[in-house]
């Protein structure tokens, strides 16, 4: 079937809509490629370019409503646990993955089918249009929206030269035109302008399925990851050394781009003036030092929020901050079990972090403690502490402990930020004698029952970072200027046709005729009348009009 | 950081209120001015009755060149008494001297309200040495001053006069949302937000609004003028007097298409440029965050909108109706989205 058919039976189609509904049983007459050719022109249409659309807008409500697995797994985890019977039937739909499910992905592939099989046909047909003159000058230009005539006095010129004379001013003001030799010895021009503004509507349309290919190829292509930095720590690009990786669906490990990077220091600046927002973020600045590839020179580099560092197209973000407190564990047997600073999670704005650290190598019982670390700790009336400052002021542990097996051995793997102490005995906690352990900087605590010990050896701060490589953004990035800037032409842009036809009048003088007619929506056509007719006039000397009803203004 | 100018920024606030109390005046006047509407109307008749008189054949706008008057449809002027003559021009232009002293007072005030508005929402700014957009109640008070800016503007070239009432309502409203809903002392921004992106990402989303916000008003507009068209067609009464003063659904749509084409490029930078920031900010051009999810959402139902104007059987009131569902979205977006949904556009800046 060719495009100029499609083009026909659309035509067809939108008249089939205007007659009466017919019987029925005219249908089976269509026939397999008949059916098919229904099908396609109605997929085609407009209408159900329409409905597609606002069937998307719709579909993509869910996802705000819902957790979605690739913003956090974990989340919607929770949500299932909390909503069983609700989340498992949300979850049959789909609910949890909206953007990639079947359904959201029927809907916008089936609108690009409809936007490919509306937009080359437009294109093969305005690339004919664009070869061709300007249309012929219809017989009644009285007929069209937007039209005048002129007389014009004994010592006017004659028909062709008006007609020549018009034909150069619309070419000037950026019409396409043609002079014709009319049959009864007058002349016409033909003008067209404004043609640039179907092509930016067609370039807007396949600018839509670049954008959504690079994204493909994005997907392909890209991976990310994420990496906690202790003050001091380093870091190699290699699978192993992220603490979580998403690779693209053609990833390789070759991919990812040598390069290592480490935590020089960090610093975080908190409002100090303000009486309504003390302690509310300024800023955070981390000190890197990257080296490129295997031998490069090491390189300090500034990282900040908005700023991230550029390795070769792989970027790096800051995307959290927070404390992590160093701390020694002895075993019963006075070994150290455990040593190193210990990543606390933030849960807030003046940074409780929640800790837990876990001591499988513990003897003769594993070992295990969850609790805060505040950085500006205060005691309320009830003896329970909490933070009051995102800053280190008074630095200050509080831990519960518990031994017994920590379940590490069966080779299961565990959440490291949560400690699950069904199977183990509590040691120190505030509902226990031995009450709950609270550490400064610098002091340490013997466990009950001989279990050991923990100290509080200082806070290091740590890096939340982002590892990002998505090849395919160039082309989003492109194709999406090109769709705006295609989307301003071909709404801006007025496409309109003119024409101006010379004629020897009754008393022998010349008379013009002219008419508009707009493609598409334009507003501005009266304007473009009366600019055409205040032109006529200054070029030629016009009979002053006889009534009122012929005056423009 | 240089420190905030809590002088500067109280001067703000107390001007943000008197602004507010200024725009609620003007909402009143133009209010008082719809009830009047049969007291303009006869006096634009009797002026309109004058000026036949003296001129036979007078159409008040030229129709010449041999065009189609400009109509208000096959059929709206000719049932009815008051309908008669065209008490307004179909392309909002300024018609003769017809006297609508109380809208007049009105149309003032909303420029004292502007000027106010304006000092409080630049002296915000420069109390904080930065754009005054970073949380919601500047959000709010900036885009009330554009709908406002953006409204006068229009009326210095067209008679939009019969939106007033509208425009005037949605600033106060917003202005309250403001400084009730959204209250938020002056502070620096966090360092998220710490980017020139902030300038470019969020004027023109605010500016872009605005404009969705007029054109919300001209689709319901042209929702009762529609109904009210087909009521006289049947045979029915003209009431209410009020949209005797309005024109011709026809005409309310073709300029809200106009404004909405204008609102919907907006839109589509404000979404790549929200794109480019996330890339910058977070990693990834598009991550179906919360936000994220309802501009698209817009951007698709205006989108409809537009392709609406060109399908058969969904121009008029259709058309209008996704106007509207639109600008509700742009509102849900706004409000709900940003104080509910956990997300990365968290900044609502709301104390808790």
């Amino acid at each position: 079937m060719s495009q100029q058919d499609n083009v026909r039976v659309a035509r067809d189609e939108r008249t089939r809509e205007d007659r009466p509904q017919k019987p029925e049983v005219e249908l089976p007459s269509l026939g397999f490629t008949g059916t098919l050719r229904f099908m396609w022109t109605q997929l085609t249409s407009m209408r159900t370019a329409l409905m597609l659309l606002l069937i998307l807008a719709v579909a993509a409500v869910p996802g705000s409503l819902f957790p979605q697995r690739p913003a956090g797994p974990e989340i919607v985890q929770d949500y299932l646990e909390q909503n069983p019977v609700l989340g498992e039937w949300l979850d049959r739909f789909q609910m949890f993955d909206v953007y990639s499910s079947v359904w959201f992905s029927a809907i916008y592939l089936l609108l690009f089918v409809s936007l490919i099989g509306c937009v080359f046909p437009r294109a093969v047909k305005h690339a004919k249009v664009l070869r061709a003159a300007p249309p012929r000058t219809p017989r009644r230009l009285s007929r069209l929206p937007e039209h005048g005539t002129v007389m014009l006095e004994p010592a006017g010129p004659s028909p062709a030269a008006a007609v020549d004379q018009a034909a150069t001013y619309l070419r000037k003001r950026g019409y396409r035109v043609e002079v014709r030799e009319e049959p009864d010895g007058g002349a016409s021009v033909g003008a067209e302008r404004g043609y640039v503004r179907e092509i930016g509507n067609i370039v807007f349309h396949l600018s839509l399925i670049g954008v959504l290919a690079f994204m493909a190829v994005g997907s392909l292509l890209s991976y990310s990851g994420q990496k906690v930095l202790v003050e001091g720590e380093g870091f190699a690009n290699t699978l192993v050394a992220y603490d979580s990786f998403t690779p693209g669906s053609a990833f390789s490990e070759d991919r990812l781009v040598p390069f290592s990077m480490s935590l020089k220091s960090f610093d975080a600046v908190f409002d100090r003036e303000s009486q309504t927002h003390y302690g509310q973020p300024l800023d955070f600045t981390a000190v890197m030092e990257v080296q490129d590839g295997t031998d490069g020179e090491p390189q300090e580099r500034i990282l900040k929020v908005n700023h991230p560092l550029d390795i070769h197209n792989t970027r790096v973000y800051l995307v959290g901050n927070g404390y992590a407190p160093e701390i020694t564990v002895r075993d019963g047997n006075g070994d150290i079990a455990y040593q190193g600073p210990v990543v606390a999670q933030v849960q807030d704005q003046v940074y409780t972090s929640l800790l837990v650290i876990k001591a499988p190598d513990a003897q003769p019982e594993q070992l295990g403690f969850v609790g805060f670390f505040l950085p500006t700790a205060y005691t309320g009336e009830d003896g329970v502490a909490v933070s009051i400052d995102p800053d280190l002021y008074k630095p200050e542990l509080n831990l519960n402990s518990y031994y017994g097996d920590l379940g590490l051995d069966e080779g299961v793997p565990q959440n490291v930020y949560v400690l699950d102490t069904d199977d183990l005995t509590e040691l120190n906690s505030r509902s226990v004698d031995a009450g709950g352990i609270t550490l400064t900087p610098g002091e340490s605590y013997e466990l009950p029952e001989g279990k050991g010990s923990i100290s509080f050896d200082g806070v290091k701060r740590y890096v939340g970072l982002d590892i990002h490589h998505d090849p395919g953004k160039w082309g989003v990035g492109f194709f999406a200027i090109l769709a705006l800037v295609a989307l301003i032409v071909s709404l801006f842009v007025r496409r309109r046709r003119a024409w101006v036809r010379g004629t020897t009048g009754p008393d022998g003088s010349t008379m013009v005729e002219y008419g508009l007619l707009a493609r598409g929506e334009d507003f501005g056509l009266r304007e473009e009348n009366l600019a055409l007719r205040r032109q006529f006039e200054r070029m030629w000397p016009v009979v002053a009009p006889v009534d009122p009803q012929n005056r423009p203004e | 950081m240089q420190p905030i100018n809590l002088q500067l920024a109280s001067y703000s606030d107390l001007f943000m209120l008197i602004a507010a109390l200024v725009y609620a005046a003007a909402f009143i006047l133009f209010a008082l001015d719809m009830a009047n509407s049969s007291k303009t109307i006869r006096a634009l008749e009797a002026e309109l009755a004058a000026d036949t008189a003296r001129q036979p054949e007078g159409q008040l706008v030229g129709a010449g060149v041999g065009t189609v008057p400009p109509g208000q449809g096959p059929t709206a002027g000719t049932a009815g008494a008051g309908t008669g003559p065209e008490l307004v021009d179909e392309d909002m232009d300024y018609l003769g001297t017809a006297r609508r002293p109380v809208a007049n007072v009105a149309v003032a005030l909303m420029v004292i309200g502007v000027a106010l508005h304006a000092f409080a929402v630049i002296a915000r700014g420069m109390a904080a040495h930065r754009v005054p957009w970073g949380n919601m109640y500047e959000f709010c008070t900036t885009g009330a001053l554009l709908v406002a800016a953006v409204y006068l503007l229009f009326l210095i070239r067209k008679d939009i006069r019969f939106l007033g009432t509208f425009v005037a309502g949605l600033v106060v409203i917003m202005m309250c949302a403001a400084t009730i809903g959204f209250p938020t002392p002056l502070a620096h921004l966090q360092p998220a937000l710490q980017s020139p992106w902030i300038v470019i990402h969020v004027s023109i989303a605010v500016l872009a609004s605005a404009l969705f916000t007029l054109t919300f008003s001209m689709s319901v507009l042209q929702l009762i003028q529609h109904r009210r068209e087909a009521r006289i067609r049947a045979g029915g009464s003209t009431r209410p007097a009020f949209m005797q003063l309005v024109p011709s659904a026809l005409s309310l749509e073709n300029w809200s298409y106009r404004i909405n084409a204008v609102g919907f490029v907006m839109w589509t930078f404000t979404l790549i440029a929200g794109a480019i920031w996330a890339e910058q900010a977070w990693g990834r051009y598009w991550g179906w965050d919360t936000k994220e999810v309802w501009t698209f959402v817009i951007w698709v139902i205006y989108a409809g909108y537009l392709h609406a104007r060109a399908t058969r059987g969904w121009t008029g009131e259709r058309a209008a109706w996704l106007s509207i569902i639109g600008f509700a979205a742009l509102v849900f977006n706004f409000t709900i989205v940003n104080t509910y949904f956990p997300g990365l556009h968290s900044y609502a800046g709301i104390p808790e």
